[in-house]
């Protein structure tokens, strides 16, 4: 009872006159920064440092924690309206939340995205509050075998999301994980794959770079070229009324694919390493599995935005976790917060639920306040951005491009990159035309540089011997579940075939 | 399309080749005691890259696949023209990023895009031409710290000016 | 017009402010902070920490902006700095990987001695460090220990060539051990997984395992310093066990090659008046690191000694 009076003194503290300003402040900042392609809680922590010696330091974390809870709401902003994912967290989003804003149903799109992520946030606070120090153990008996049989999963799950092509989305697959690849190689610290020994390989592909070129440019140009500029514009009116009916459609369409992005993204983001990428992705996928017709997804299903935005908001709350109890930064946002940390005197590690419990608890409180208060500030400027969407095209083409050139340039700050962005924007461009499905190798980026060295760690314990995935209590199911969903789709794609054949 | 269907899938066999010989460099074996050495993992999957390719040409002569069916031009006379306009735009846009500074690349792309090829009045091209690249200063430099190429050493005065309004 | 006007306004203040210019430098736009490492190290902790000093004290007309450029145990940031164009407003946080870097990646065409030198913040010790569970309580049962599990005791680091990996190799070589090294992506990962007994033991500075030190989760063996840590009170060092190895990282900073001879004077300025504050000197004894001021020349001298020592230890790995 203990942790719920400091939990209690912690949102009373987070309601004060100042902090609530704060908050808000906070909240539409983080809302901005995460809707802008490129940015992300990352770089609205990374402003926050100076700030924390103009307040006290008390509201210097709920400034935190509410810029946190504003830009994972944002991240689905850009996915929906612009069509550009603006962190790898909201992948995902783009899967259903475009082909909504495409059908005139942006607004829906918008508020089933901040219905799904305030319930996945609120429901991972609650599983915070209830069992943190428990999880952390259970998080430190992940080690190398166990995270990668977690990442053989995800793959699993996306599988089965590529186009209807199997050879170009393999192809899809693979070309993201070789991608991921260049740079340096982390085991053996040798450069790897420099392409055509340009030092800005150096540096690796970062997600961002592939995920702007193709969605920012590449999809762009399809679509001025496939539409011949007659695009279809929403006409979905911007009435506070409407906006609540569509938040009783989000709730009745999307309520299954919440509660299991809520829960799935909580656990997989406490796991060190794994982080809400996987989360997002593994709750679309499965709720798309246990959908009764799963042949709507991808199409404009409102469980598909509620349930990948509930999973990474869920992810990105259990993430917190493994820096708080173990000082391990999940998120280059965490490493910036552990930093904070440091210079505000605490020590991340197991003895800080105890040695400093007010301050664990005040941060889970603003934590609650900041999430209420990021739905509400998030629906009340959803009819901005359905202007944005009413601009005409011509005029919504060139800020998407100057957006993604900026949003790239602020990410990367290399020149470089925004050439191998602009590459990758014109070849995206061809490929879409011949149907190559991009998302797959958007994602493996992101999955990539945690799956491989996660492998060779493995078999570095074991002394190259595969058989350490089997054959430990963990890793082993995951890894027996994981094949089993690869192999499954093969199947389905043999049997209709040796029916034929049979007749 | 059928053309540029096997001509697409041979540049991307031409690319996984040319992965898989990058990635020989740092050993693409499995050794005994420690496990795959460092060009295994993008040996092997640039290896699946070119199966792919090979099953994509395979569907191609069967002639499977919605491209290798279609005569359809892969880009006709409006696919050239965007193409041309509006790539041919942004390749422009970045080059001048490093000669007239981020913001001054992004106000002549806007007034490019908007008064050439969106055809709108000057009405709404000269405000969005000068006020949206500010917008974009104050927005990444002013508050979210984030400098951004100033170009050649000509438009230092501006933003020498513009640096000590926001710091 | 706001930008002719501005423009105007502009060459009005440069030709009153170049004479200014001239007596002090000043830098005239955002300093690109370097970080050789990855977000939540202890390289990025202290760029992270000397940002909010100088932003707290106004120390700088213009802010310090950390950038982690930590690819390739960085050399992607060494790379950065000596193609800047700017080399005036980029500064680097190093470690020990400026010596290690070069030495092993010749074909990167870096030459430290290019660099600009500016301020020497501290050196960070190193400890060897096991899991309480493991029953190991002395150095003595700790090389017990890994003669009997016969090449299958498993240490854990932050990368071959990396500074803990050379502390490992050193070992190796000097008590005729066999261990298995694992390369995790940074150092608290490496101390996760000494806590989580993924691995039996790591080299990790006290600032990383400090957390789990404290829980009780990690107990230190033997510490890497000329002298025993006040932090760890009766941790022999290396040198007690009669071998001549001390072993530090350091935390300096240095400035992109071709820094004119102005700017480098302000930085040395800026990081001494930041090396003297009371915070600096408060989170040297948190972080159990070692106070070490350097002149530029004295730096200079420095990198050379250390680019001997580490070109000799790495001979020793391969």
């Amino acid at each position: 009872m203990e942790i719920l009076s400091l939990l209690g003194d912690g949102m009373l503290v987070a309601i004060q006159p100042l902090n609530l300003m704060l908050i808000l402040v906070g909240v539409t900042l983080g809302l901005f920064i995460g809707a802008m392609p490129g940015l992300g809680s990352v770089n609205g922590v990374a402003i926050l440092l100076p700030v924390t010696f103009l307040v006290p330091p008390g509201s210097a974390i709920i400034f935190l924690a509410a810029i946190y809870y504003g830009a994972m709401y944002g991240g689905a902003i850009s996915s929906i309206t612009l069509g550009i994912p603006g962190a790898s967290t909201a992948v995902a989003t783009t899967f259903d939340g475009r082909p909504l804003a495409m059908m005139g149903k942006a607004r829906l799109a918008l508020v089933a995205a901040a219905v799904g992520s305030f319930v996945g946030g609120t429901v991972s606070n609650i599983l915070f509050t209830g069992f943190a120090p428990l999880l952390a153990t259970v998080a430190l008996s992940f080690g190398p075998p166990e995270i990668f049989a977690l990442m053989l999963l995800a793959f699993a799950t996306f599988v089965g999301l590529g186009g209807d092509d199997i050879a170009k989305t393999v192809f899809s697959i693979c070309f993201g994980l070789v991608l991921a690849t260049v740079g340096f190689d982390q085991i053996s610290g040798a450069p790897r794959l420099v392409l055509f020994d340009l030092n800005g390989f150096l540096g690796g592909i970062s997600f961002l770079v592939l995920a702007i070129g193709v969605y920012g440019i590449g999809e762009m140009l399809w679509t001025i070229e496939s539409t011949r500029g007659e695009i279809t514009k929403t006409d979905a009116d911007i009435s506070a009324r409407g906006i609540l009916e569509d938040v009783g459609e989000s709730a009745r369409k999307g309520w299954k694919g919440m509660s299991i992005g809520s829960f799935l993204g909580f656990f997989v983001g406490v796991l060190p390493a794994a982080g809400a990428t996987p989360a997002s992705l593994m709750s679309y996928a499965i709720t798309k599995m246990s959908s009764r017709r799963p042949e709507e997804f991808g199409k404009g299903h409102v469980g598909g935005v509620a349930a990948p935005e509930a999973g990474n908001n869920s992810a990105s709350t259990g993430s917190m976790l493994p820096m708080l109890t173990l000082g391990i930064p999940g998120s280059p946002t965490t490493a910036i917060l552990l930093g904070g940390m440091v210079i505000w005197g605490l020590t991340p590690g197991p003895r800080l639920f105890v040695d400093q419990a007010d301050f664990v608890w005040g941060l889970i409180g603003s934590f609650y306040v900041s999430n209420a208060f990021a739905l509400l500030v998030n629906l009340s400027f959803i009819p901005l951005f359905i202007w944005v969407l009413r601009m005409p095209f011509t005029t919504l083409a060139p800020l998407i491009f100057v957006l993604s050139v900026v949003g790239g340039y602020a990410a990367m700050q290399d020149m470089f990159d925004i050439w191998l962005l602009l590459v990758f924007g014109f070849g995206a461009f061809f490929l879409r035309k011949f149907d190559y499905p991009l998302a797959p190798a958007v994602l493996a980026i992101v999955l990539g540089p945690i799956a491989e060295p996660t492998l060779r760690q493995s078999l570095l314990l074991s002394s190259g011997d595969p058989m350490i995935f089997f054959s430990r209590p963990i890793s082993a199911p995951i890894m027996v579940v994981a094949i089993i969903l690869i192999v499954m789709p093969a199947f389905k794609y043999l049997r209709p075939r040796r029916k034929r054949a049979a007749r | 399309m059928r053309v540029g269907e096997i001509v697409t899938a041979g540049v991307l066999a031409l690319l996984s080749i040319y992965f898989m010989y990058k990635a020989s460099a740092n050993g693409i074996g499995y050794a005994v005691g420690t496990g795959p050495q460092g060009g295994f993992w993008p040996f092997w999957l640039a290896c699946g890259m070119l199966a792919s390719t090979g099953v994509i040409a395979f569907n191609w002569v069967r002639r499977a696949s919605a491209a290798s069916r279609s005569d359809e031009p892969v880009l006709d006379s409006h696919g050239i023209k965007t193409m041309v306009f509006v790539g041919g735009g942004i390749i422009g846009f970045v080059a001048l990023i490093d000669i007239v500074s981020m913001y001054g690349a992004v106000a002549i792309f806007l007034l490019y895009y908007l008064k050439l090829l969106g055809r709108h009045s000057w009405r709404l091209t000269l405000p969005m031409v000068f006020l949206f690249p500010l917008v974009l200063f104050f927005f990444f430099e002013g508050l979210m710290q984030i400098t951004m190429p100033t170009g050649l050493s000509f438009t230092d005065p501006v933003y020498n000016v513009l640096y000590d309004i926001i710091y | 017009m706001n930008i002719l006007k501005s423009m105007a306004l502009g060459i009005a203040a440069l030709t009153i402010s170049a004479p200014a210019a001239m007596a002090e430098w000043q830098p005239r736009k955002p300093i690109d902070f370097v970080i050789m490492a990855g977000p939540g190290g202890g390289a990025d902790r202290i760029a992270r920490f000397i940002q909010s000093v100088a932003e707290k004290k106004k120390l700088t007309r213009r802010p310090l902006i950390p950038n982690n450029k930590g690819g390739g145990s960085g050399a992607e940031s060494l790379i950065w700095l000596n193609s800047t164009n700017d080399p005036d407003h980029t500064i680097l946080v190093t470690l020990n990987s400026f010596f290690t870097t070069p030495i092993r990646q010749p074909d990167l065409g870096i030459d430290i001695q290019t660099f600009t030198p500016i301020a020497m913040m501290g050196v960070d010790p190193f400890a060897l460090w096991v899991h309480s569970d493991s029953g190991i309580e002395t150095f003595e049962q700790w090389l017990e220990a890994v003669r009997a599990a016969d090449g299958e005791y498993v240490t854990g680091g932050t990368g071959t060539g990396q500074e803990d990996s050379i502390v490992f190799a050193y070992l190796d070589n000097a008590f005729e051990l066999k261990t298995k090294y694992i390369p995790f992506d940074g150092g608290g990962a490496v101390a996760a997984a000494l806590a989580g007994q993924q691995i039996m033991a790591t080299v990790n500075n006290p600032s990383e395992a400090r957390g789990f030190y404290d829980s009780g989760d990690l107990r230190p063996l033997l510490v890497f310093s000329d002298e025993q840590m006040d932090v760890y009170p009766g941790i022999p060092t290396l040198k007690e066990k009669g071998k001549d190895f001390s072993y530090y990282n350091q935390r300096a900073i240095v400035g992109a090659p071709g820094m004119s001879d102005e700017a480098a004077a302000y930085y040395q300025k800026l990081f001494e008046e930041i090396y003297n504050s009371e915070e600096w000197q408060g989170y040297l004894e948190t972080e159990a690191m070692s106070p070490l001021w350097m002149e530029p020349d004295e730096q200079r001298a420095y990198w050379e000694v250390q680019v001997q020592t580490h070109s000799d230890l790495l001979a020793r790995i391969n």
